[in-house]
């Protein structure tokens, strides 16, 4: 398998379109006959990592790139960022709004679901910049 | 158990999928929180809920949830009943809270999503 690498735009708090990017990819991923239990788990990831740029952050970039050994997902955003990463990480941590939790999101489990399904998971945020997210996961089925 | 049996016991009206009524279900859960069903062994389950928006939707396609049934005869707009419908996931609404839809689907032999009892 050659690489191969798609980007979409995900705009701030755009929640009719917001996930549309990661049920682009999955269904790609499909395609590519990719290993499902690793389909859902970047799925899962790129949802989660969509739903924070929609809800928290600002405008901004969903790109995944395809390679044999590895598929690495990059969620960045031009938002307010995070000023303490450590503590967002944290289960159950959320500045989620009232509109946010009623429609099921804020609950603070999107950062430690994102850990959890990534092989590996990097963050970098300045505040009032922007956030990074990475998520690396390895391609061990081909 | 067949999707047409799980109807039934929920006495659940079909807003779509109803052309699919054997598809297989054995495991559910409940939840209006999306990062759990995001986080759950969810895949070929069905999810009980309350929430009738598009992310519900989206939650589901994400995390290879097979059926929505909303509770307490909810029912999200023609839209959101579309997209399911595009991504080939049956929508049922029931009368039941989400208490006695639990209950019942549980009493007819449906495990949790770990498949424990
Ligand atoms: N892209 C982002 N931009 C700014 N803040 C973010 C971003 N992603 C996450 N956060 C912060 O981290 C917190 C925890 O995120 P998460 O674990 O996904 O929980 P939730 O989204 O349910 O609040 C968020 O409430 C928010 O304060
Ligand atoms: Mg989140």
């Amino acid at each position: 398998m050659s690489s191969l690498k798609k980007c979409f735009n995900i705009r701030s708090r755009d929640f009719i379109h917001a996930g549309e990017a990661s049920i682009t990819v999955q269904q790609l991923l499909k395609q590519m006959r990719i290993d499902s239990a690793l389909i859902r788990r970047i799925a899962v990831c790129g949802y989660e990592g969509e739903m924070n740029v929609v809800m928290h952050g600002g405008d901004g970039r969903f790109c995944i790139e395809i390679n044999t050994e590895r598929i690495v997902l990059d969620i960045s955003d031009e938002g307010a960022g995070i000023p303490d990463i450590a503590r967002a990480m944290e289960k159950g941590y959320s500045t989620a709004s009232d509109a946010h939790r009623e429609m099921g999101f804020g609950a603070g489990m999107g950062l430690p679901n994102m850990e959890k399904n990534a092989d590996e998971m990097f963050i970098e945020s300045v505040p009032g910049c922007g956030t990074k997210v990475r998520m690396i996961f390895f391609n061990r089925s081909t | 158990m067949k999707l047409s049996l799980v109807a039934e016991i929920l006495e659940a009206t079909f807003l779509c999928g109803e052309d699919r009524p054997d598809i297989e279900i054995d495991k559910a859960g409940g939840s209006d929180l999306m990062s759990d069903v995001l986080a759950a062994l969810s895949d070929h389950s069905v999810l009980l809920t309350g929430l009738t928006n598009i992310q519900a939707v989206k939650t589901a396609v994400i995390s290879g949830v097979a059926v929505i049934v909303f509770v307490r005869d909810k029912k999200p707009s023609p839209d959101i009943v579309a997209l399911a419908e595009k991504h080939g996931i049956p929508l049922l609404s029931t009368p039941c809270s989400m208490f006695l839809a639990c209950g019942r689907l549980y009493n007819a032999g449906l495990t949790g999503l770990k498949g424990t009892r």
